[in-house]
């Protein structure tokens, strides 16, 4: 038996989504990008969605997002994209509008429109990705970087009384009335993997019932700006990460 | 015809609605009309002036240097806006408050009882409407149907069970101005 | 005959915006303008036209609203005054680099800073040569009274879909909280949803239809080579305006041997200042640009050769004086005066700076 045989439609029993695009992923090997990328145009395709939804990117590694998944994209300046996200779905209420955010863009430059967006209940999906550092201007200090931890500019561990706290923003934001469905997930293994896609899914669906804001974190690792190789980082993720921010729902109504 | 005025006085006396009322008669008199606000961060209380413009024409600047008529209901816009009339023109003011009364003698000065006659007919919030009544009683520039017109014009409908009073009060005003020099 | 209202020119904006079928305003409040927002909350658009208003957290937010509703094709727009413009600069030049079409309005107040209340035009650089970074213009209309800041609206959305491009009135706190006469037009209705995927469906975020690629939406392009192309666009684009969208506005020029120059408020100021010469026999003109950006140079320069001097008048230190300038090239002597701080001079006052620069 060579390839050939092994290709037929038959045999099938996995093929990549249609909403993917061929464009070849710039991220780098082990990051979690990817993955959350398929995840969400699985989600989009098994939703039959393609046609009404409408993506914001942020500026951070994900800019370039709208090369991957085959919808209609807006990019946003940095930390902005909950207003872009708040104008579309209130001037096109039927159609499906994610945010899609790094730590940097959602919980500094972009603190005040991600917590009024939320809190005002727009119908929007909020996709933010947590890699406790900035991945695209080369391993700066996150607002959620833990402490002790070494960053481009905290090249001696992050210290409280120089730096602060590292921020729950997550915690922060299922605080607010207008969020119906506040959830943490990650996707180093296909478990959580799993997971995140019924999550992804369940805001989508929340979105077109009208209940309020979906916002789903997803803890990822940043293998190169950690300076780890990829397995390496998915395991100093679970010994260092989910201690400090647990995965799971933390609001669902 | 052209007629540029300025009323002056405390904000609440209801400085800046006697000029829309003003302002919109002139328009349902069919002329072109500004009302321009002299507005400071103070919401109440201050000092409040609006210069109001009725012309035939195509009005060009809407600010003055100098007025063709000054209604002027407290001291400190007595001291600013005299001088500002022009040679021949009108000072029009409620003696009410005032300490120094007006000295030139080259301008037409009158004056009306405006707070005291609204509050003895227990209307005193139509105190404007009893000083727009004095103004048009020296200045008839504008019809009174078109005075009531712009009066509904420039109230909310919600106040429109007011009119009766507000024409009164204007009908008081008309009666009682005096003319002083 | 159409209802003949009074209205300040912020009120004026807001009706307007509903009448010339606006689908969106998102702003944030600030002295001289908040009029604006508030009669549209008062009038409640949504329930008639459809039209959606929303205060915003802050000017930052506001434009970036207005960035996400212009992506999807729709009529969006924002009132704000100078500090608050500063903050939606970073917003404009993403607009303008993503050829965005929306409308801004400026009510200036005097600054720098928080500044005062009181009108002022300050904000022409600002305005005119592109508040934010990088190499872009906005049109700019300068509205003289209350009924030109209700048809700059219509004309403002028009030219800024006509080129894809942010289009900014230009006006001042004395225009804003000023009342005039306005003369409301017929209303425009605002375009169905399936309009708008079908006249803009080949750029605006709509919804991905089967057959056609993602648009996307972008001001980004890394390579200089494509980025150097993008500008080249852009800056043929500013060029087809200039040659189409001139206007401006004379008054007794034919005649002319003085002319001023000046925009909005100050513009109604200088007209009594020609009024002024004309009765001591002094044969003074004035040009008003509508169009601050495209800037009416060859009007100017048809002027020339009649003309003995120029004098720019405008509530600031002497801005839109260097585009005159570079439009006279040293044909014949342009002068300045100005006030600023939120101070305005009298039509006299200008008389006098103008008697006294040309000696007459």
């Amino acid at each position: 038996m060579d390839s050939n045989d092994i290709i037929k439609p038959e045999n099938l029993v996995y093929s990549k989504s249609k909403v993917l695009t061929d464009t070849v992923m710039h991220y780098c090997p082990g990051c979690s990008h990817g993955v959350v990328h398929k995840l969400l145009a699985e989600v989009i395709g098994d939703m039959d969605i393609q046609d009404k939804t409408i993506g914001i990117s942020p500026v951070g590694c994900a800019v370039f997002a709208y090369k991957y998944i085959d919808i209609d994209w807006q990019q946003a300046a940095h930390g902005r994209a909950p207003a872009l996200a708040t104008a579309t779905k209130r001037l096109y209420p039927d159609k499906y509008v994610f945010a899609y955010q790094g730590d940097g863009d959602l919980a500094s430059i972009g603190t005040a429109e991600i917590i009024h967006a939320c809190n005002r209940g727009e119908n929007i999906v909020v996709i933010f990705i947590n890699n406790a550092i900035y991945g695209m201007t080369g391993g700066q200090m996150a607002p959620t970087t833990l402490l002790g931890m070494k960053t481009a500019t905290t090249p001696y561990g992050r210290k409280s009384e120089l730096n602060g706290y590292p921020l729950k923003i997550t915690e922060l934001i299922a605080q607010l009335e207008g969020t119906c469905y506040v959830t943490r997930q990650s996707v180093q293994n296909p478990g959580s993997v799993r997971k995140a896609k019924k999550a992804i899914r369940k805001a989508f669906e929340n979105s077109a019932q009208k209940k309020g804001t979906s916002f789903v974190e997803i803890v990822a690792s940043c293998n190169s700006n950690w300076k780890m190789p990829p397995v390496k980082a998915n395991k100093w993720m679970e010994e260092n990460m989910f201690p400090f921010y647990p995965l799971g729902d933390i609001k669902d109504r | 015809m052209k007629e540029e005025l300025i009323i002056a006085g405390f904000g609440g006396q209801g400085v800046l609605s006697m000029g829309k009322i003003l302002a919109y008669s002139g328009i349902m008199q069919d002329k072109e009309v500004t009302w321009m606000p002299s507005y400071g961060p103070e919401m109440r209380g201050g000092t409040a002036n609006v210069t109001v413009i009725i012309s035939d024409k195509r009005i060009s600047s809407p600010i003055l240097q100098h007025c063709d008529t000054a209604i002027v209901l407290n001291q400190q816009s007595m001291d600013k806006f005299e001088p500002m009339v022009k040679k021949g023109g009108l000072l029009l003011y409620d003696p009410n408050g005032i300490t120094r009364h007006p000295t030139r003698k080259d301008i037409t000065v009158c004056s009306v009882e405006a707070a005291d006659l609204a509050n003895r007919m227990e209307m005193s919030k139509a105190f404007n409407m009893v000083v727009l009544g004095a103004y048009l009683k020296m200045k008839p520039i504008l019809e009174k149907e078109n005075v009531i017109k712009g009066l509904k014009k420039s109230l909310p409908e919600r106040y429109h069970n007011l009119i009766p009073m507000n024409e009164k009060a204007i009908e008081l005003g008309m009666k009682h101005v005096k003319e002083v020099i | 005959m159409a209802e003949k209202l009074l209205k300040k020119g912020n009120e004026a904006i807001a009706l307007a915006a509903i009448r010339y079928g606006a689908d969106g305003y998102f702003g944030y409040p600030i002295t001289p303008q908040s009029e604006v927002m508030e009669t549209l909350m008062e009038e409640m658009p949504w329930e008639t036209t459809g039209m959606v208003v929303l205060q915003a957290e802050s000017e930052t937010s506001s434009i970036n609203m207005l960035y996400g509703g212009a992506c999807c094709g729709k009529k969006v727009m924002t009132s704000s005054s100078s500090p608050g413009i500063s903050l939606m600069c970073e917003g404009i030049s993403y607009m303008a680099g993503a050829e965005l079409p929306c409308l801004l309005v400026n009510v200036i107040r005097g600054g720098p800073g928080l500044g005062t209340i009181q009108p002022a035009q300050g904000d022409y650089f600002q305005a005119v040569k592109g508040g934010g970074h990088g190499d872009y213009k906005i049109i700019v209309l300068a509205p003289a009274s209350v009924q030109e800041m209700y048809d700059f609206v219509g004309l403002g959305f028009e030219l800024a879909f006509k080129y894809r491009i942010p289009a900014m009135i230009l006006s001042d706190g004395a225009i804003g909280q000023m009342m005039e006469k306005v003369e409301l037009r017929d209303p425009v209705r605002r375009l169905t949803d399936e309009e708008i995927a079908q006249k803009y469906g080949h750029w605006a975020t709509v919804g991905k239809q089967a057959g056609r690629k993602g648009n996307i939406i972008s001001s980004l392009s890394l390579a200089a080579s494509e980025m150097e192309a993008i500008n080249l666009r852009l800056q043929e684009k500013y060029r087809t305006i200039e040659k189409n969208e001139i206007r401006f506005e004379k008054l007794l020029c034919e005649d002319a041997e003085y002319m001023l120059v000046a925009f909005g408020s100050s513009s109604r100021i200088c007209e009594s200042t020609v009024e002024i010469a004309r009765q001591k026999g002094i044969r003074l003109g004035l040009l008003r640009p509508v169009t601050l950006f495209p800037f009416p140079s060859p009007a100017i320069q048809e002027m020339l050769p009649q003309l003995k001097g120029i004098m720019s008048v405008e509530l600031n230190s002497g801005q839109m004086v260097e585009d005159v300038r570079l439009a006279v090239n040293g044909a014949v002597p342009v002068e300045f005066y100005g006030r600023m701080g939120g101070s305005i001079f009298s039509p006299e006052e200008v008389f006098s700076a103008f008697a006294q620069k040309f000696n007459l």
